[in-house]
């Protein structure tokens, strides 16, 4: 069984913010609401790194633990969803979420996408697959169509990858290799306290 | 309802809450989108009631069915595929393109973002008229018939050379080369587009170098570079998609070396950064020359081969000792030996360049010294080496090559007799008349000859300005410009923004012909006069573009034109069949209802345009080469085995011959590895067999298969007699190629005998590091106009005033004679953000890309910051020497160097602190507006091409 995740080097992002707009044209996502951000540190200065961040589809998901109307379920496939029916707006998750994945658009009167959206590794919600229910609130179900999500699939350097983490942990092992170094993944040096 | 801006904030809490008060330019921005969307959506109703209605018509439905579509994308010269899915003529989707050998599915911002075309949202939708100041929707026929009736009586009183065609890089190939042909018959060279802005420097510089203008190599190539080097190229915002092969090469341990006055996103990825102050691009390229030459770095054999003139370099490389180049540059010995010694030890190299080294005074001199630094390594026609110059727009290199250029017919031309005979033949019509269509008086004499002005280059955009306000007698035509046509361009792209919007209120007519209203629609104070025209855009047409690296791609339609928007070659047509020249443009094209068959344009094109081997990717070639994309491989872009076994991706030019040849294209120019029927090839013999008794043609050096085994001439009929290869020609060949030459053979018979003996058809030459036909044969060093350095202007001045260059006087010494660098202390540059486009109409109107950024805003160095008293975040007042100012948001940060502001060019639709958001059409403002930087742009155009200086101008900052 699959496990998927998102990886993204950060020697390869370049912040063009391609996986940003292949987000919101993928899921028609409004204005003010941000499934995926780029986020740059040390901006300008030498040393800059850019990362690509969205929900990270935990195993024992924060947002999911603490969630005061048990919305969030985890599919077969290690992704995070959760269902907007139940779901009821309060922003705990938001508390809870390392990443600042979960978003809360402001429209409610605009139904569905009123309630918390965040990054569904584009795999739709609880509807029918494929339905048009399931993409008026949560937006294309790529993993139905036997797709990627559309960040990691048109990212402009490869940086984000997306996909079982066997297959992304190889993928990104072969360009350590390559390289000729160790991981340059943002995290590396803190983790390990270099630099 | 009320809707209010407080969406925006979600952008900004989130990335605090994961890494605490961490800034960086996004966050700055969006936590800053109080004004930019919240005009939005008083304005309209809000993005996000759009959205909704996006959410329930344009998105995919179930049970529908889709088809797939390939086109390209439609910002910038990577060239990337865009595949689309559309539903019932609608564009509900779009996947990667990962079988293109190019992009292999990636995008940046502006790629992923590219459905929104079928939104539209925010398009110009109808023909509008000015009545009374007011917008007022007009039918095609009526707008089309008062147009065509004005410039028919400005024609008469005052010379077809007063109506301005101003076309676009937003063409296609055939669009272009259309509209190219549509100028001439009217009777003008007053045609141009934005490529003289962009790489004029470069074309200019580059082809009298070598041979031709263009990138040499591709960017699946630079997987081969050893060490690469940028100056004053941001591939990562400017070319996103790029960076994949870039760092691919890099992870492959070449060494990136990026010069650049900011510390850009591509900077962030160097293993050099060298910080040099603005326009001193040649004092660095001739100190890292010095080392080269001190160490004896150079490629000997080479330069003895394949060069000319590079002991004239060598003298003037020795004044650049590492002193020197330290008090000029502000780059210290260490890191310009670094430099010099890592191009030096990692072969083949390449170097990278755009807008930061073309947009000058001087640049065609920076130009030249990149190409010469390549010279003097050897690192031309190799695989990994070469000067890979990214052009901009989409088809900014097929727009350029189909010459929608003031100085030039289709094909590099020029505007000889022999090239309106040779076009006029290709057009099947008669020469005389072409030439009664012109105003057949001299005003400029050439060697005593008076010169009519079909001859002469007319003026270039980017001094159009200059054609409206100048005094008639100072000009080389009968009359100022009275009308002008903006067909496909963003005037916030150009410099000297107060004097542009005098000249649009001056001008009798003014007409805008674009996707959006743009800049143009809101700039000038007029109440009559003025219409603007929709066209659509290259995803409701097909065509075929040329990508930076020469190779040709074929678009197919994706959607019918949005509401009353029509294809720019339609338009062409009917503005045709009002001037009287319908049946003489489209002699040999077919015309269906209004629209002309785009396959019968480049049919045509390829008929013509042997100089540079456009002829022999007809439009079924180039439609193979999509449906076959996956078998090209995507380092080499060759194609191995399939239908197209060995031929070259696009078939980048030049492609030799009739397109029976089947000759594969050229994927890295000079090559001489590679046969040229086998896509190899030589430094072109364009500048004369010998010069003051010294040999200009290659010794001893010739691409593999040459049966000529040295420099060689261009090929005429003549040669080929001489050679004994006469008779190899066929009985019809023979009829069409007596008396011509390669380039004007229309029967293609002299280019396929030459190369059937392994010769190039443009003969076998060295490469010159003199142009001794340009005012600074070798190029030097000169300070910009407006300098901050007033110290250096004795040593390095500029030029003398010109009293007429592209028939308008142009300043040079008038200007610098004053020092304006204590009013005006700080380094005024700009450039490009990866979110928009040019002027930024299209890409400002389009949600997904303008959230990313809502404001217009000057970085500017903390220190500088402390010392006129602002703060991050606050708005202030950027003005520059010559008035023009600007109220931007302030983005203190050491991306910039003490003394050096950026500006990014792409904001429109505010002026010296005004939102114009009043005047445009309803329903067509785009979602983000702000001040163009442009209007406190100054005076300053090259010496040879007229490229606006917009990289070095001075200014002040005040708190607003």
């Amino acid at each position: 069984m699959a496990r998927m995740k998102f990886l993204c080097d950060a020697e390869r992002c370049i912040e063009c913010n391609g996986c940003v707009t292949a987000c919101k044209n993928e899921h028609e996502v409004p204005w003010g609401v941000n499934r995926r951000r780029v986020v740059t540190l040390g901006d300008g200065e030498p040393g800059e790194k850019s990362i690509s961040v969205a929900c990270m589809h935990c195993t024992d998901a924060p947002c999911q633990a603490v969630c005061p109307v048990d919305c969030f379920y985890t599919t077969d496939d290690g992704i995070v969803l959760h269902d907007k029916n139940l779901c009821i707006g309060c922003g705990y998750c938001f508390y809870a979420c390392p990443f600042g994945a979960p978003q809360y658009p402001q429209q409610s009167s605009f139904g569905a996408r009123g309630k918390m959206d965040k990054c569904t590794f584009c795999a739709g919600g609880p509807e029918d697959d494929l339905s048009d229910a399931e993409y008026e609130r949560y937006g294309r179900n790529r993993i139905a169509e036997g797709a990627l999500p559309l960040c990691a699939e048109m990212c402009a350097t490869k940086a984000l990858i997306a996909g079982d983490g066997d297959e992304v942990a190889d993928i990104y092992r072969e360009r350590v290799l390559q390289r000729g170094g160790r991981p340059q993944t943002w995290g590396w040096e803190t983790a390990y306290q270099e630099g | 309802m009320k809707l209010t801006k407080k969406q925006n904030d979600q952008g900004a809490k989130a990335p605090r809450g994961l890494l605490g008060a961490s800034v960086n330019r996004r966050s700055f921005l969006k936590s800053s989108g109080i004004t930019g969307g919240g005009a939005a959506l008083a304005f309209a109703g809000g993005p996000s009631m759009l959205t909704k209605a996006h959410a329930t018509t344009a998105g995919p439905k179930a049970g529908v069915e889709t088809k797939v579509i390939r086109s390209v994308c439609t910002h910038c010269s990577v060239g990337c595929g865009v595949m689309a899915e559309v539903q019932d003529g609608v564009w509900t989707g779009q996947e990667p393109d990962f079988k293109s050998p190019i992009n292999l599915g990636a995008h940046c911002a502006k790629g992923a973002s590219v459905r929104e075309h079928g939104h539209g949202e925010r398009r110009l939708k109808y023909p509008m008229k000015l009545v009374g100041g007011k917008w007022t929707k007009v039918s095609w026929d009526t707008a089309i018939g008062e147009i065509g009736d004005q410039m028919l009586k400005i024609r008469e009183e005052s010379s077809p050379d007063s109506v301005y065609w101003l076309g676009s890089a937003k063409f296609n190939n055939e669009q272009a080369y259309l509209f190219r042909k549509f100028a001439a018959l009217w009777g003008t060279n007053n045609v141009d587009h934005q490529a003289r802005i962009c790489h004029s420097t470069t074309v200019a510089g580059v082809a009298n170098t070598w041979g031709y203008g263009a990138m040499t190599n591709s960017y699946n190539d630079m997987q081969n570079s050893k060490a690469m080097f940028f100056i004053g190229s941001n591939a990562a915002e400017a070319h996103p998609v790029a960076m994949q092969h870039i760092l691919k090469a890099k992870e492959s341990g070449s060494k990136l070396i990026v010069c650049d006055p900011r510390f850009t996103r591509t900077a962030a990825h160097a293993d050099q950064f060298i910080q040099m102050r603005p326009g001193t691009d040649v004092p660095l390229i001739w100190g890292m020359m010095w080392h080269i030459f001190e160490n004896g770095w150079e490629d000997k054999e080479f330069i003895n081969q394949r060069v000319y003139g590079m002991d004239e370099i060598r003298t003037e490389v020795a004044k650049w000792d590492p002193a020197e180049t330290e008090r000029v540059t502000g780059i210290p010995e260490a890191g310009v030996k670094q430099a010099a010694q890592t191009l030096a030890e990692n072969r083949p190299g390449t170097v990278v360049w755009c807008m930061g080294g073309t947009q000058h005074t001087i640049g065609n001199n920076n130009t030249r010294s990149y190409c010469i630094l390549q010279l003097a390594l050897g690192n031309m026609g190799v695989s990994g080496g070469g000067t890979n110059i990214f052009r901009g727009h989409d088809n900014v290199q097929g727009a350029t090559d189909m010459c929608v250029l003031s100085h030039s017919l289709p094909g590099y031309f020029g505007l000889s007799g022999g090239a309106w005979k040779h076009w006029s033949s290709v057009w099947d019509l008669d020469v005389d008349w072409v030439t009664a269509r012109f105003d057949p008086e001299a005003y400029e004499t050439i060697k005593d000859k008076p010169v009519p002005t079909m001859n002469r280059p007319g003026m270039p955009v980017s001094r159009w300005i200059d054609g409206v306000l100048e005094d008639p007698d100072n000009i080389a035509q009968k009359d100022n410009i009275r009308a002008m046509v903006l067909w496909g361009h963003a005037p916030n792209s150009q410099t000297r923004g107060p004097e542009m919007k005098k000249a649009m209120e001056k001008l009798d007519l003014l007409v805008v012909i674009d996707p959006y209203p743009t800049h143009s629609a809101v700039l000038p104070d007029r109440q009559e006069g003025m219409y603007l025209l929709p066209a659509c855009t290259q995803f409701e047409t097909s065509g075929s573009v040329t990508a930076s690296n020469r190779s040709l791609q074929w678009r197919d339609k994706v959607i019918e034109p949005l509401f009353e928007s029509l294809p720019d070659h339609t338009i062409m047509s009917k503005f045709a069949k009002k001037f009287g020249i319908h049946d003489e443009l489209f002699k040999n094209i077919e015309v269906n209802g209004e629209e002309p068959l785009i396959e019968d344009i480049t049919r045509e094109f390829n008929k013509g345009m042997w100089t540079i081997g456009y002829t022999g990717q007809s439009p079924e070639r180039i439609k193979e080469h999509m449906a076959n994309r996956h078998t090209f491989d995507t380092t080499t872009l060759q194609a191995v085995g399939g239908p197209l076994d060995g031929e070259y991706y696009g078939l980048p030019w030049p492609c030799w011959g009739t397109a029976d040849m089947k000759h594969p294209g050229t994927p890295n120019l000079y090559d001489t590895s590679k046969a040229v029927a086998e896509g190899g090839l030589n430094f072109r013999a364009r500048f004369g067999v010998e010069r003051d008794g010294v040999n200009l043609l290659a010794e001893g050096s010739y691409s593999v298969g040459a049966e000529i085994e040295d420099g060689y001439p261009e090929f005429t009929a003549d040669i080929l007699k001489q050679m004994g290869w006469w008779d190899e020609l066929t009985a019809e060949e023979k009829v069409l190629a007596e008396g011509k030459n390669w380039k004007t053979d229309r029967s293609g018979g002299i280019q396929r005998v030459a190369i059937k003996h392994g010769c190039a058809p443009f003969g076998n030459a060295k490469a010159r590091a003199v142009v001794w036909t340009f005012p600074d044969p070798v190029p030097i060093h000169r300070e910009p106009l407006y300098t901050a350095r007033y110290d250096l202007v004795a040593d390095y001045p500029t030029y003398e005033d010109r009293k007429s260059h592209y028939r308008l006087p142009t300043r040079y010494g008038s200007i610098q004679a004053t020092d304006y660098s204590g009013d005006y202390p700080l380094i005024h540059t700009s450039g490009r953000l990866v979110e928009y486009e040019g002027g930024g109409d299209e890409s400002r109107s389009n949600p997904w890309l303008a959230e990313l950024q809502q404001d217009m805003f000057v970085e500017i160095n903390p220190a500088d910051a402390n010392d006129v008293g602002i703060q991050d975040e606050q708005q202030v007042w950027l003005e520059g020497p010559e008035g023009g100012k600007i109220k931007v948001k302030a983005m203190v940060t050491s991306r910039v160097a003490r003394g050096v502001v950026f500006t990014p060019f792409h904001f429109g639709g505010h002026y010296q602190g005004e939102d114009l958001l009043d005047k445009y059409p309803e329903g067509a403002a785009p979602y983000v507006r702000g001040e163009s930087d442009n209007t406190t742009m100054t005076y300053g155009y090259d010496s040879v091409t007229q490229m606006q200086e917009s990289k070095c101008s001075l200014c002040k900052i005040t708190a607003a």
